[in-house]
């Protein structure tokens, strides 16, 4: 299977053998959007890969990538996104991006770990011998080749699997406070240093096991929350890579040129044709169609614009080709802005002190002070040195925060797979301590407090039989609000009658003509109606004989939304609704869902304000929202949700994704963070009780290489099982 | 005692064994894509070269 998987390889022999010397060899990294499963992955590499000049084409489904190696004389990159465009892929070029899946440091952990893991399995199965053989008849000369075999294997390998725990802790003492790392570093390297002293003296003393399998559990607790930020990075990359690269754009003398986006000044002409992304924040000056503004609102539905109106970089021309007139540089668009919004909001959530690092910081002096104290006790009772020594070691070996290490990653992974199974997928571990603060609960109206697609609103008003002949032209499009006919007359469950010979036509309608029939579905001008309805946005039916048919459309509260809400208030929270909505829709949104606070008509930076002032107040908020235009605030709030249709700008800067139609999703992830919290805490809690039994022990000088390695495994699988409660546990939520 | 002086070397060396595969692979970068990888195997996709 090896072979398949090597494309560096595979890359390099195809710009290296039998091809003309004519050719010009590029590999191209495209971010293709809507990719979900197998078939997606084959038809995407089928489509590339048949194209004339291009030698290879490999999906990576992990990362929605494609990388592809062509011969840049016979084709270009903007080839193969139409060739995907047509397949109905949207693509766009990654350039100067980081070709490999994920980080360079994901791939170092998991080499670090493999070394760690292989170490740890050999000196346990030397250590095992010893210990069974202290029982035996296993002789001190075969005892000693055993510890020096260990301790072969435990050097390069504690000094090549600690160096990210040993780094950090430096870097912590350098900032003078204590991390996690601290305590870890000085229980590995003394553990090791200790033993390897006792080796030479021939002693028994021997911790090699302890240090090296501790490494090897951290590792694995770090690998894992690297891997969760990776896939969030490369997301957001995918999103940059969304800009539009290049534009038409139409010079004083007539001509039109493509030229590079970081090129267009304001002022310049740009066309934007049916299908592409608008490049650059403007104005309309020629032309009418609809935008898809999914990438700034979150709201599925076409926003209409005509001659004068403004529109944004990153969205998607829907109807017929537009002229607009540029009134900001690439570097001034709305979505640089939201992307700088957003980085400044994050800086300040790197502030944040996760649990075990506040634990760390009681925990460490106390541990690092009994070790002294024991030291100094041992000297002046008249003891050697080296046994003073040896027992401050057992102290600081026996306190090595093996359970303490565990305690929260454990209850993380639990809690994890717990709101995995109920859809909600857990970007970050610190993300859960922030969720469990949270004392009030603010919403985004579209796409999070409804389900951001329109639904049939008039359906009272619609016969059986109109819907399911408009249903039967709707089926041929894709327009969400063709969607939305042929979903209410699903739920009908009317039969809807495949017709071929049915015309989309483009930014007026569908159309059928055959030599008897002609029906129309589309725009009110296009269905020959002139009365104008009130702003709710409306097809029409035309059918063969008879009136015109209005089928009206709404987005909808989520099923669940009033009951979350009221579940939320009942428990202690403060909920509010912010929207970038007009004020009245959304005073009547929040009457519907019993939210008693709610504010309309904000901007990004005025969202991000407005959870200033509830910070100033001493409130922790968690922020729910999926547009573009909640970004920033997702970033800037204490903790953020994210349904799964959101940005994936919006979803890079939130906590937690949650799928599904519902709402029920927020409550549970907090419950889960709340129980996760608690467990965490018990969890020190049983981490300190071990230790007050050990400790005393150890500052005697009893403890044994097999107790502490008892000792240790006993504490961490207590901690363990008492985390997995949390998959199980019936939880609450409360303010 | 003379089976330790065969046996330690031997099982040393298996888990080395392991490891290399272990650091080949991830050389080789297979663990970039283990959700296309999942796909492919179902598929009865023709070996490139």
């Amino acid at each position: 299977m090896g072979e398949t998987l090597v494309l560096g390889d595979d890359l390099r022999r195809v710009s290296n053998t039998d091809l003309a010397p004519a050719t010009c060899n590029e590999t191209v990294n495209l971010a293709v959007d809507g990719m979900h499963c197998g078939a997606c992955m084959r038809t995407v590499e089928d489509t590339l890969g048949a194209l004339p000049g291009v030698s290879l084409a490999r999906v990576n489904l992990s990362t929605r990538r494609a990388l592809v190696a062509i011969d840049a004389n016979r084709i270009t990159s903007e080839r193969l996104i139409e060739a995907l465009a047509k397949r109905g892929y949207t693509a766009v070029e990654l350039r100067d991006m980081e070709r490999h899946t994920f980080s360079s440091s994901h791939d170092d952990l998991l080499r670090r770990l493999g070394v760690a893991g292989f170490a740890a399995m050999n000196i346990m199965l030397l250590s095992v011998s010893v210990w069974s053989g202290t029982n035996t008849d296993m002789d001190s000369s075969v005892q000693t080749l055993f510890h020096w075999l260990s301790a072969l294997i435990a050097l390069p390998a504690v000094a090549y699997a600690g160096q990210p725990f040993f780094g950090s802790a430096l870097k912590a003492l350098k900032h003078r406070h204590l991390n996690m790392d601290v305590p870890i570093s000085l229980g590995v390297i003394l553990a090791t240093g200790m033993s390897i002293y006792q080796t030479l003296r021939g002693s028994e003393q021997i911790y090699f096991d302890a240090a090296i399998t501790l490494l090897a559990f951290l590792l694995l607790g770090r690998l894992l929350d690297e891997q969760m930020r990776a896939k969030a990075t490369s997301a957001a990359g995918n999103l940059l890579g969304l800009k539009s690269v290049s534009a038409s754009v139409i010079h004083q003398d007539g001509t039109v040129a493509r030229v590079p986006v970081k090129a267009i000044e304001p002022g310049m002409r740009v066309i934007a044709t049916i299908g592409e992304r608008i490049p650059a924040d403007g104005r309309v000056v020629q032309g009418d169609s609809e935008i898809d503004q999914s990438l700034i609102t979150g709201e599925s539905i076409p926003h209409k614009v005509q001659c004068g109106d403004q529109v944004y970089a990153g969205t998607i021309n829907l109807g017929q080709s537009l002229i607009i007139e540029v009134t900001r540089r690439d570097a001034n668009s709305l979505l640089s802005e939201i992307a700088q919004l957003m980085s400044a909001a994050e800086q300040n959530r790197g502030l944040y002190v996760r649990l075990a690092d506040k634990a760390a910081q009681l925990y460490a002096p106390a541990v690092h002070s009994l070790g002294l104290s024991t030291f100094v006790g041992w000297l002046a009772m008249g003891h050697p040195w080296q046994d003073a020594l040896t027992a401050a070691i057992a102290v600081l070996i026996i306190t090595c925060p093996c359970a303490l290490a565990l305690a929260v990653p454990a209850v993380q992974v639990a809690a994890a797979s717990r709101l995995f199974s109920k859809g909600i997928i857990l970007k970050a571990a610190d993300g859960l301590e922030r969720l469990a603060e949270a004392d009030t609960v603010v919403f985004d109206k579209t796409g999070t407090l409804t389900i951001g697609q329109p639904r049939l609103a008039n359906g009272d008003a619609v016969s059986d039989e109109t819907l399911a002949s408009a249903a039967s032209l709707a089926a041929a499009s894709r327009h969400p609000y063709a969607r939305a006919v042929v979903a209410a007359a699903e739920a009908r469950q009317l039969s809807i009658p495949l017709l071929d010979s049915v015309q989309e036509v483009s930014g007026s309608g569908l159309l059928r003509v055959t030599a008897d029939v002609e029906q129309r579905l589309g725009s009110a001008g296009w269905c020959g109606i002139t009365t104008k309805l009130a702003d709710t946005p409306a097809l029409w039916f035309k059918p063969h004989t008879g009136n015109a048919v209005a089928l009206q459309f709404k987005d909808e509260i989520r099923s669940d939304g009033a009951a979350v809400v009221a579940a939320l208030d009942s428990a202690g929270f403060r909920v509010e609704l912010l929207s970038g909505d007009a004020t009245a829709e959304v005073a009547r949104l929040a009457r519907q869902a019993g939210i008693a606070s709610y504010f309309g008509e904000q901007r990004p930076e005025q969202k991000i304000s407005h959870l200033e002032r509830l910070k100033a107040q001493g409130r922790k908020v968690l922020m729910v929202g999926d547009g573009l235009n909640d970004a920033p605030a997702l970033a800037a709030a204490h903790a953020s949700l994210s349904p799964a249709h959101a940005t994936d700008i919006a979803q890079t800067a939130s906590d937690a994704i949650f799928q599904g139609s519902r709402l029920a999703p927020v409550i549970e992830a907090i419950a889960v963070a709340q129980g996760a919290r608690r467990l965490a805490l018990q969890n020190f809690a049983l981490a300190i009780a071990y230790n007050i039994v050990f400790v005393p022990l150890a500052m005697a000088g009893l403890v044994t290489p097999l107790i502490a390695a008892i000792a240790m495994s006993a504490s961490s699988i207590t901690v363990t099982a008492n985390a997995v409660r949390l998959r199980t546990q019936n939880l609450k939520v409360s303010a | 005692m003379t089976a330790l002086a065969w046996l330690i070397p031997c099982a040393l060396f298996l888990g080395a064994l392991g490891l290399a595969g272990f650091l080949w692979s991830l050389k080789t970068r297979q663990y970039d894509d283990l959700e296309g990888a999942s796909w492919r195997a179902l598929g009865d996709e023709k070996p490139k070269g």
